[in-house]
């Protein structure tokens, strides 16, 4: 799933300015999953923001609504109403979101409240880790399940770098928590499912431009295009 | 699987496949020295001028680092030419950490139209323990990667996508292993890796664990490793007890044993403790001579280049062979 923290308070308001009317819009997909986005995490937001613009003697109009994905059109429908009527809408949902809420009502001041930040999954309750990197060609089928390009903090892949101690990587999380050697786990798989051979085959340079390296990408599935 | 061998032709008609003067020393089977210059950090050309002065007649090339423990420097091509001019032949480090793969190829071509001749391929420290700690990680290659694309481009002309070329860089290629990394396991076979993807020559992470290294040079050996790449044994003079400690606790990939930081610390602070750091570098280093299939030492003092042409004396590394 799509992954994403809010924004500081202080930087929605700076976003925000001196708008009038302003629309939380949640999306109930992924973002709502990870607790930032929601149509919940919508409301506390708009309620936020309706204390401070009180406590300020600002007259702002704070309301709040949903949209089941806000990253595609027909869901955009259900909520054009609300969105017509505020002068800035704060999207709570991923990138992809606030993007389509933009293009959707182009005349809008549509502004992020949240920061997308990976691809990743619950390893435990409230707690993602970063998965997959989007690379545009999967190697998960040679390194036993483990993502070298997102889980291996150089991208490596080859085998683990001369900073790999004990299981764990020479790069530490910024709040100083230790981080998984990728190379480490994928040795560790693949000798358990007996495939030892393929920690030591050599990888050519991967094809970034198959990734963001090549320019915004576009997916066409021509059987499922109408006629 | 055994390396391929470098085809002689019109480029490599002297025998060497780049006639630098470490690959004729290594290549002859003279036990090597090589030196390390850390870059300045600012455009004060005289500190390199200075430092290849100092090592100058005690080692057989000097490495010139590229952007160290990823902490912006004097770029390791200039840095390197200016060590050339001073008399001591350089060992061009090259990272994947701040360049992509047309970057390192334009400067592999322009550092070997200025002669140079020794490359070493790097990954590189993560940008998280420089100064630059916002900076975007290129690693569009790996070290292996590297090590392959600069053996293309030597001995078949060809760049990395499939282009040929009409005048080859002629290269040393070097890389570095860590015996000491995890999972030790997977160490001498990662070697063999390097050297199937074309390394000449290999230089260690340093060394204070001897008992450790001797095992992996056992499975070196073991692998017939050690006929198919140079391996030179990394040395770093500790010059106080507090940079044991340093070494032991904070720096990635050290194996830094407790007895080793408890003999420079029984020294008084100053003077002594850094007397006792270059004997123990003098005492390594003999050490390491006598492993079979070490074919040379890489003495890196970090910041401490003065003791360097004291500990090779010492060593009885002198005088420093001279080649054709």
């Amino acid at each position: 799933m799509i992954t994403a923290e809010r924004k500081p308070f202080d930087k929605i308001l700076g976003l925000v300015g001196e708008s009038k009317k302003v629309l939380v819009a949640g999306c109930d997909t992924c973002v709502a999953v990870c607790l930032t986005g929601g149509e919940k995490e919508a409301e506390i937001l708009a309620s936020e923001l309706r204390i401070e613009a009180g406590m300020n003697g600002r007259e702002t109009e704070v309301e709040h609504t949903s949209a089941i994905r806000q990253c595609e059109w027909e869901y955009l429908d259900l909520i054009s109403d609300k969105v017509d009527q505020a002068d800035v809408v704060v999207s709570l949902a991923c990138g992809i979101g606030i993007q389509s809420m933009a293009e959707k009502f182009a005349t809008k001041l549509v502004v992020p409240g949240v920061d997308t930040n990976m691809l990743g999954m619950p390893l435990e309750h409230a707690v993602w880790l970063e998965r997959c990197g989007a690379c545009g060609e999967c190697v998960l089928g040679e390194t036993a399940g483990v993502c070298p390009v997102v889980r291996c903090s150089k991208s490596l892949m080859n085998g683990p770098c001369g900073g790999s101690h004990e299981g764990k990587c020479e790069v530490k999380t910024p709040e100083g928590e230790e981080i998984d050697c990728a190379w480490h786990l994928i040795w560790e798989r693949l000798k358990a499912q007996g495939r030892e051979d393929l920690m030591f085959v050599d990888r050519p340079p991967k094809n970034w431009s198959k990734g963001s390296s090549g320019g915004p990408r576009k997916m066409v599935r021509v059987e499922a295009r109408p006629v | 699987m055994t390396p391929e061998k470098t085809e002689i032709t019109e480029d490599t008609v002297d025998g060497y496949k780049a006639g630098s003067n470490l690959e004729k020393i290594l290549s002859d089977g003279r036990f090597a020295v090589t030196g390390e210059c850390g870059p300045p950090k600012s455009a004060d050309g005289s500190v390199i001028d200075n430092k290849a002065k100092l090592l100058k007649g005690y080692v057989d090339a000097v490495n010139i680092t590229d952007n160290q423990t990823a902490v912006v420097r004097v770029c390791s091509l200039a840095s390197a030419v200016v060590a050339q001019q001073n008399g001591v032949e350089a060992v061009m480090q090259v990272t994947c950490r701040d360049r992509n793969r047309l970057a390192m190829q334009a400067d592999i071509l322009g550092a070997s139209t200025l002669g140079i001749k020794n490359v070493l391929c790097l990954t590189g420290d993560h940008m998280s323990f420089g100064n630059h700690r916002d900076a975007k990680g290129v690693h569009d290659l790996d070290s292996i990667n590297l090590i392959k694309m600069f053996k293309d481009m030597r001995d078949d002309k060809k760049f990395q996508c499939g282009e040929e070329m009409t005048v080859a860089p002629r290269l040393y290629i070097g890389c570095a292993e860590n015996p000491f990394g995890d999972p030790y396991e997977i160490r001498a076979l990662r070697l063999k890796k390097k050297i199937l993807a074309g390394a000449d020559f290999v230089q260690t992470q340093c060394i204070f664990n001897l008992p450790k290294f001797k095992k992996w040079m056992e499975e070196i050996r073991s692998l017939g490793l050690h006929k198919e790449i140079k391996i030179m044994a990394g040395i770093t003079p500790i010059k106080s007890a507090g940079m044991a400690n340093y070494m032991k606790k904070a720096v990635p990939g050290m194996d830094v044993p407790q007895e080793i930081v408890d003999r420079i610390a029984a020294q008084e602070k100053g003077a002594p403790q850094q007397a006792e750091g270059k004997k123990l570098a003098v005492e390594m280093i003999k050490e390491l001579a006598e492993i079979e299939g070490v074919a040379g030492v890489h003495i890196m003092a970090v910041e401490w280049e003065p003791a360097v042409p004291e500990i090779v004396e010492a060593a009885g590394l002198l005088p420093r062979p001279t080649v054709a």
